[in-house]
Formats: C-alpha cells, sequence, structure tokens
C-alpha cells in the first residue's frame, strides 16, 4: 500500500513545504500520492506531477476547495485513507487546520509534527516547546503524521512524472464560509525557508527600528523573523513570530537581536545550524543557545554589521 | 447563547521540563501547574461575549487530575458560571478528549465551544479541529478576532502570511490564538464568588467514551544540546567568525 501526502498550496503554486512532507512520505514507502484538492489548480498539478519520485498525483476539484476549509477538505481526505498507510501533511497553519479534522473523522489518532521517522509506525516528535523529543509508536490502521518541514530535507521538485488522476469532489457542506485574507506582501525570502533569518525583538523598541534589521536582512538576503513581544508590540505582522506558537525556522545561520530567549523562542530557532545573539544583557539566555555571541547595544552593532557587509 | 470552553491543567510556561532519569517519561513532581495559557485566552473571550449581552452561560470544562479542579475554579473567578470535571488520573489523547468534550457538547446543547489552539506541555494542537469533526461543526482555529452575529460568528485567523476572515454557522469551534485577547487577572472578591460556583465532577468511566489509548509512549529524551559557543568582542570578530569559520556568510 501506499502514502499519501496532501499538498499544500493557493490554486497558482505549490508550496515549498510540500516537497519537505514527500521527503518524509518517501522515508516510510517508496510509493507516495500526492493529494491535490482545489479550483482551477493547474499550475500546481503541474508542479506536483514533476516532483521526484511521486507514483501518482490524485485532483479533485470544486469551487469550494478554493480556501482549503476543514470542513469541505477533510471529509475528502478521511475518504481517501483506508487506500492508504500513511497519511501525512505539513505542518503548516493550513495542515495543522484540516488534518485533525480528517484524522478525526477517520477515528484515528493523529501524530503531530513528527521530527523523525523511526519506523513506519515509530516516530520522534517534540513536546514541552521542544524541551523533551517524545517516542511515540502508533496502534491506529492508518497513520496520520504532520511533519515538521525544517526537518526533512526537500524532494527536487523536478524530474519525476507522475500520472495524474481525477477524483471526483465530495458534495459541500457549506459550514462556513471565507470571507477575505489579507496577506503581508514582501521581496524578502519566505521565513519558513531561508537559508539566513535576521530576528528582532523587544529590544528593537519600535517598529521604525526594525528598519536597522531590514537593513541588515536585505545584505544577507535573509528573511525576517520577530520574538512574541515585538509582534505583541506592534513593531511586525504576526506572520514574522518564531517560536512554540509560531514558525518553526531551522536556517544555516540565525541571527537574535535583542531577544532574551524565552524557552517558547527556543522552540522555535534551536535546530538553526548557526545561532548568533547580538544583547547588551550578558545573562540573556539567548546566549546559553548562540554560537557566537555579541554583547553589545544592538543601535551600534546594527549600523556597523550593515556597513560591513556592502 | 451557551459557551462551554474546556481548560487544560498544565505545566506552568516558565518552567523547564526534563525527561526521568528512566527516561519513561517527563519528571512532572513538584512542578507548578496553572491553566494553559491559551485556555485562559478561550475562557477571557468567553466572558468578554458575555459581558457584551451576546451570551447567557459559559460553562467551563476540564478532563484530567481532581487537581484539575484548581484550573476550575480560577476560571470561574474569571467569569465562568460553572464547571464540569470530567476526572480521570489517565493522560488522555486529543481524540479520547475530543469524544469527552463531544460528550458535554451533547448534553449541555452549547452553541459555541471556545478552546486554545494548542496545550504547552503536548504542543498537539487537534483537539479543537477533533472535536468539530465528531460533532459535525464549522471550526475556525488560531483565531485573533471573533465577532458574534445571529446564528453566525465572524472569526479572523492567523495563517501563514497574513490573517483570514471566515464567517461560521452555529453551533461552531474555535480555537484561540495569542493574540486574541489579553487575559484579565482574577479579583479577591471573585475568586471568594467562584468557591461557591457548581462545579460538577463525573467519572471518566460514567462518560461511556471510548478513550483507549492510540499511541504508546515508548521514551523521553533530552534534544541534543547545543555545544557551549563563544562570546566575540567585536563586529569584526563576528563577520570573521562567520566568513571563516562557520562559513555562514561569504
Amino acid at each position: 500500500m501506499s502514502v499519501l501526502v496532501i499538498a499544500e498550496h493557493d490554486n497558482a503554486q505549490l508550496k515549498a513545504v510540500t516537497l519537505n512532507a514527500c521527503a518524509a512520505a518517501k522515508a516510510i514507502n517508496d510509493d507516495v500520492h500526492l493529494l491535490v484538492i482545489g479550483t482551477n489548480c493547474g499550475p500546481v498539478v503541474e508542479a506536483a506531477s514533476k516532483i521526484a519520485g511521486i507514483q501518482k498525483v490524485l485532483l479533485a476539484e470544486a469551487s469550494y476547495y478554493e480556501h482549503q476549509l476543514a470542513e469541505e477538505l477533510a471529509p475528502l481526505i478521511a475518504s481517501l485513507a483506508d487506500q492508504y498507510t500513511h497519511v501525512l501533511a505539513a505542518a503548516t497553519s493550513n495542515g495543522k487546520n484540516v488534518l485533525p479534522r480528517a484524522a478525526a473523522l477517520h477515528d484515528c489518532q493523529l501524530i503531530s509534527e513528527i521530527i523523525k521517522i523511526v519506523d513506519e509506525q515509530t516516530f520522534c516528535r517534540p513536546i514541552y516547546a521542544g524541551n523533551v523529543i517524545a517516542t511515540v509508536k502508533s496502534l491506529d490502521s492508518v497513520k496520520f503524521l504532520s511533519i515538521r518541514p525544517t526537518a526533512f530535507d526537500a524532494l527536487a521538485a523536478d524530474g519525476g512524472s507522475a500520472v495524474v488522476e481525477s477524483i471526483g469532489a465530495l458534495d459541500a457542506l457549506s459550514l462556513s464560509v471565507f470571507d477575505s485574507q489579507t496577506l503581508a506582501k514582501s521581496d524578502r525570502p519566505d521565513l519558513s525557508a531561508a537559508d539566513i533569518v535576521v530576528s528582532g525583538g523587544r529590544g528593537l523598541q519600535s517598529s521604525e527600528n526594525f528598519e536597522l534589521l531590514y537593513t541588515l536582512a536585505d545584505k544577507l538576503q535573509a528573511a525576517v523573523g520577530a520574538s512574541r513581544a515585538a509582534v505583541d508590540a506592534g513593531f511586525v505582522a504576526n506572520d514574522l513570530q518564531v517560536g512554540q506558537t509560531g514558525k518553526v525556522v531551522a536556517p544555516e545561520l540565525y541571527i537574535a537581536i535583542g531577544i532574551s530567549g524565552a524557552i517558547q523562542h527556543l522552540a522555535g530557532m534551536k535546530e538553526s545550524k548557526v545561532i548568533v545573539a547580538i544583547n547588551k544583557d550578558e545573562d540573556a539566555p539567548i546566549f546559553q543557545v548562540s554560537d557566537y555571541g555579541l554583547v553589545a547595544d544592538l543601535f551600534d552593532v546594527l549600523p556597523e554589521l550593515s556597513e560591513k557587509l556592502s | 447563547m451557551k459557551i462551554l470552553v474546556p481548560v487544560k491543567r498544565v505545566v506552568d510556561y516558565n518552567v523547564k521540563v526534563r525527561p526521568s532519569s528512566d527516561g519513561s517519561n517527563v519528571d512532572l513532581t513538584n512542578v507548578k501547574m496553572s491553566i494553559n495559557p491559551f485556555c485562559e485566552i478561550a475562557v477571557e473571550e468567553a466572558v468578554r461575549i458575555k459581558e457584551a449581552g451576546n451570551a447567557d452561560e459559559i460553562i467551563v470544562l476540564s478532563i484530567g487530575p481532581s487537581k484539575a479542579q484548581e484550573q476550575l475554579r480560577s476560571s470561574m473567578a474569571l467569569g465562568a458560571d460553572r464547571a464540569v470535571l470530567i476526572e480521570t488520573e489517565e493522560a488522555l489523547e486529543p481524540l479520547a478528549v475530543a469524544k469527552c468534550i463531544k460528550a458535554i457538547v451533547d448534553k449541555e446543547q452549547v452553541d459555541l465551544i471556545i478552546l486554545g489552539k494548542q496545550s504547552i506541555d503536548g504542543d498537539n494542537n487537534q483537539t479543537g479541529q477533533m472535536l468539530a469533526a465528531l460533532c459535525g461543526y464549522a471550526q475556525a482555529t488560531f483565531a485573533s478576532e471573533l465577532a458574534v452575529g445571529e446564528g453566525s460568528v465572524r472569526v479572523t485567523r492567523e495563517i501563514d502570511g497574513g490573517l483570514e476572515t471566515l464567517e461560521l454557522k452555529l453551533p461552531a469551534v474555535v480555537t484561540t490564538d495569542l493574540r486574541l485577547n489579553e487575559p484579565r487577572y482574577a479579583a479577591l472578591p471573585n475568586i471568594m464568588k467562584a468557591k461557591k460556583k457548581p462545579l460538577e465532577i463525573i467519572a471518566l468511566a460514567e462518560l461511556g467514551v471510548d478513550t483507549a489509548a492510540r499511541t504508546q509512549l515508548l521514551s523521553v529524551a533530552a534534544p541534543e544540546e547545543r555545544k557551549a559557543g563563544v562570546k566575540v568582542a567585536s563586529v569584526d570578530e563576528l563577520l570573521d567568525k562567520l566568513k571563516n569559520e562557520a562559513k555562514v556568510i561569504s
């Protein structure tokens, strides 16, 4: 039997995290099917069929699948689950929204945000804000798993030639209606996928001062992140939050500026390859996880760093 | 409208938890326990809806040990009207918890269920979604704004990349994100009053719900420790290390 992966997309573009989810699926079984649920999502299907090593792309289209509403997607996923040993999705806000609903409809206990596959029924996942790694064995007939994208190397986006099979849509339930969306526009790399992330915290003091951080980020072609304190204070939008309840990142280089390093923030970045901390408080907990620490006033350091990088 | 708010007793968010010495589970002896921060936000939101005249009654529910009564009393001190404890000493999985909550939803005929988006111990982020599935209700996870309408709720959700607004038919399930509100502190007179509010205790077995474990915890371990780092004295030294030692910038 094969493994089913739920594709993450916005009808126009297949999201890169799907490649990480497919890689996790391949680690379980070589026969991987990708499920695309959406509307007018031709480019997504094309990209999906080219992923290296995917056997089949299942496509379900209906106008009411446009906004990935959990109420509509979950019954379709649950109805297919019996044909598979495992059902996977990336643990993004979308995956976290839809997959538990599908698992419950199938009377299965989902295992969230796995970071390692031990064998086909045993998985490792972080609990308690990443302070403990649990090894869990699933006793369910179908294993529902959400995977932490940073823990699995992406499959190649091309080289494959999967067959595309259209499957019927289920009837609309219309329990909820999509109203509107406001997406932050940014030319910087995507936070979850960037090689370098520059993050600011309360120490930045204002949203204007975040400009200093943006200048540095642009010099490094880095994505910008933030601590909860910076988001709550209104310095930046919530989708930049890194941590237990925000995004989990694992870039090559993470630069934490004016961030003390609370447990909840560390949960989102401590798997980064190299961590740099810049903080004027030499006792800040962030220095316990940083590879390179600089005790200094960020308002002196940021301009100097940006200048010396040009 | 009747609102149900399930709350969980968890390790306080400031406590750094460690695996027990035999690696069988985490060591929770003598650690401070609190109401899960996201559940506190859920209680606050329910109280605000009632204060705005849009709800008649708020029921708080917990599934856990006898000591979870403390968290139910705190929730009532914040403004919930009554509490139900489904008592069990075992730690239940989200699916089992969702089934228990559904039993109370069916019994109490509530219109809106507000839960936290995740508990900070298990970090599962599943119970609300599973409950919505089992009840056949609409769901809005990661809510940062909630407005009650006639037979519906309008919810703004935090999603990757921004915000999204949905309109849900009632009854519905909403899970809270951090920015939905700032929970109030309980005033002393309210803490005293909360002691007199009704708290019903139901044994898990009485509920007749299938809570059999679907997963088995094999072991727990501390994550790999990072090697101790170095402090650098200047920006020049930092850049030199990043270029020549770590080789992460060119």
